[in-house]
């Protein structure tokens, strides 16, 4: 394996890992707070669908990312309504929100579009452009650094370098501010949130629209950057994944981007079955690869590698009296 | 009693056929809708076709559910609708349960194979097809090296694989093929994504023609294609316009010409096994003014003479479902 293989194969992990580190930093913010949220890969398809579709009728990927984040909110409000301020169970919430998507995006996008449930293709300013950072060409000819500054750093669409930017950014609100610190103890123990006088439900509320806000660009970034139009059920588990990318990094900011970059690597991989065999020698079934998060989730989840504490007071609705 | 019922049985089978003998044809279509651009929409085409030449009517129903299949078989029937026509391997268990018990009614079943009197199974030779887009592709290939991506990894989507494979290889035996498939679920349909970073992995192999046999997820490959400026190969509907001059051709599945004629044939139609191939008109390659510009004479003429040579059995291309294996490709 030359060394512009290796880029090749960092710069798809980059691509890759990108929708399933937002999806993984909306649960983190959802499930710190107390609140689980299995309905990530619902909220990606309806942002993936509506900001296509709003690209697609107005011409503008802003536009479209805007209504792609009111979708994914809307959900999200849905999900805080059932399972906060009527304090249903929060798993059946989440499942009712991806069939919800599912079925909803198809419907909307046959009767909006007739095209078989499918967004036309977007053209020109309806798509987010690759970004060339400054210098990349002149220094693309510098050895080893050029080319990772300008085939693996520089050449994605904004969404990345958002996405990037929301770890340190996610690591500052949780352990740095007065609005994390509760945040994360109304998700271990909300009676004494609610002592302290702080409210509850307002916390949670806020902790599921950030969710919202960040699955929002996660499904716009699969639809207007990665891809030029919506296809129904697009989103292709990449929710479930974030979720055991957010097990996997036991509900930490820095592991989840650590967590999402590996099941990357993994789905990069799985397009290059060649360079597996080039380094390894053996031929490896892609399907092993496609399995390997899964396998490695069950594993952590099994306790081999430390042990992933979920937020104490996840799952469970609060009630205030008795 | 036992009389009573054979008369009323009697009568009830002659009233049966003389309703059917009026009858209107019908179509079911699966799951993916009427206007999905590709599968269930030829069908429609091929309908629509029958309807405007013989000035005849049909009547159709778009299932909903997957609960539905066997409902609106029965539903069609009881009608007295003959032949009723049906796209998609995913009737076949519904129609095995349902055939017999109309035995004086036509049915139609495109992609899967129903024994049944009454009963006719059309099947496409894809390998045949893929073949000839196969020899397009290694002759629009300047590095050599060629692309296949398939969607959810099943016998029917190697088969696709395998005769693109020796298409390639039949006019440059050197050229490098490299296959990959999307996943082993269903959602291997429809993930573009993937289907994008499975393009771009082949172009940075060196691929400069890529074919998607993978629903939905080929959406993605042929946008990757365009935005990097390769050449695809779409499927089964012509796609050469979704990217004008970027898409090299289509292969063709004519599940309109399926459809057509078994309207045109009629109740009673001949039953049986019926293979759809080069021969007749089955699968073939799209040519129009979107691709006119990228296919020359020479490439034409060569795949036409491949053709020929199918269709009159001089030419024989493996079949990955024969044997489950590949001459010119392991997966």
């Amino acid at each position: 394996m030359d060394f512009l293989t290796l880029i090749q194969l960092l710069d798809s992990t980059v691509r890759l890992a990108t929708p399933l580190l937002l999806a993984c930093l909306a649960g983190l913010f959802s499930e710190r707070a107390g609140i689980f949220d299995i309905g990530l890969e619902g909220k990606m398809l309806a942002a993936a669908f509506f900001s296509a579709a709003i690209a697609a009728l107005t011409g503008s990927v802003w536009l479209g990312l805007l209504a792609g984040i009111a979708a994914s909110m809307s959900l999200s409000l849905l999900h805080g309504l059932a399972s906060i301020t009527f304090r249903g169970n929060q798993l059946i919430s989440g499942v009712a929100i991806n069939f919800l998507a599912a079925g909803l995006t198809v419907l909307i996008a046959q009767d909006w579009f007739q095209q078989g449930g499918r967004t036309p293709s977007l053209m020109g300013g309806g798509r987010f452009e690759p970004i060339t950072l400054p210098f990349a060409e002149a220094l693309a000819q510098v050895p080893l650094l050029g080319p990772i500054y300008s085939e693996l750093i520089s050449g994605h669409s904004i969404l990345v370098y958002i996405a990037f930017a929301t770890v340190p950014l996610t690591w500052w609100v949780l352990y740095r501010t007065r609005f994390g610190l509760r945040l994360r103890a109304v998700g271990e123990n909300p009676a004494a949130v609610d002592t302290a006088g702080v409210s509850v439900v307002a916390l949670r509320y806020a902790a599921v629209l950030i969710c919202g806000v960040l699955c929002g660009i996660a499904g716009a970034y699969l639809s207007t950057a990665l891809q030029a139009g919506f296809v129904k059920d697009m989103s292709a588990g990449r929710g479930f994944i974030a979720l055991a990318a957010l097990i996997f990094a036991k509900w930490r900011p820095w592991y989840a981007l650590y967590a999402t970059l590996l099941f990357g690597l993994f789905g990069a991989l799985e397009t290059r079955p060649d360079v597996i065999e080039a380094v390894i020698g053996i031929r490896v079934q892609g399907q092993l690869l496609g399995a390997l998060p899964y396998i490695m989730t069950v594993i952590i989840l099994a306790g081999f590698v430390g042990k992933a504490i979920p937020p104490r007071a996840g799952g469970t609705p609060y009630v205030k009296e008795r | 009693m036992t009389l009573m019922h054979k008369i009323l049985g009697a009568t009830a089978a002659m009233a049966l056929s003389a309703g059917a003998a009026l009858a209107e044809p019908a179509l079911i279509f699966d799951l993916g809708g009427k206007f999905d651009k590709s599968f269930n929409e030829a069908a429609f085409n091929g309908a629509t076709r029958w309807a405007n030449e013989t000035g005849e009517t049909f009547r159709e129903i778009e299932l909903q559910s997957e609960a539905q299949r066997e409902q609106a078989l029965r539903r069609f029937a009881e009608a007295g609708s003959n032949p009723i026509v049906m796209a998609g391997f995913a009737f076949g268990d519904a129609l095995g349960q349902v055939a017999s018990d109309y035995p004086d009614t036509s049915f139609v079943i495109i992609d899967m194979v129903v024994d049944a009197p009454n009963v006719r199974s059309v099947v496409f030779n894809e390998h045949e097809g893929s073949y000839l887009v196969g020899m397009m592709a290694a002759e629009a290939s300047e590095s050599g090296t060629v692309g296949f991506i398939g969607g959810m990894d099943i016998p029917l989507i190697r088969k696709f694989a395998c005769g693109y494979a020796q298409g390639v290889k039949a006019v440059n035996p050197d050229a490098t093929i490299i296959a990959n498939m999307t996943g082993t679920t269903p959602a291997a349909w429809n993930d573009p994504v993937k289907g994008s970073e499975l393009t771009k992995a082949q172009i940075n192999q060196g691929a400069d023609v890529v074919y998607a046999a993978a629903g939905g997820t080929g959406v993605g490959v042929l946008q990757t294609a365009a935005d990097e400026g390769i050449l695809s190969i779409g499927v089964d509907s012509n796609q050469n316009y979704l990217h004008p001059g970027k898409v090299l051709t289509s292969m063709l599945k004519r599940v309109d010409n399926a459809v057509f004629d078994a309207f045109s044939d009629g109740p009673g139609l001949e039953t049986g096994f019926q293979i759809m191939g080069i021969a007749n008109g089955g699968v073939g390659y799209a040519m129009d003014e979107n691709n006119a510009s990228l296919v020359n004479d020479t490439m034409k003429a060569n795949v036409d003479a491949a053709a020929a040579k199918i269709a009159s059995g001089e030419l024989a291309v493996h079949d990955y479902m024969s044997d489950d294996s590949c001459p010119e490709l392991s997966f």
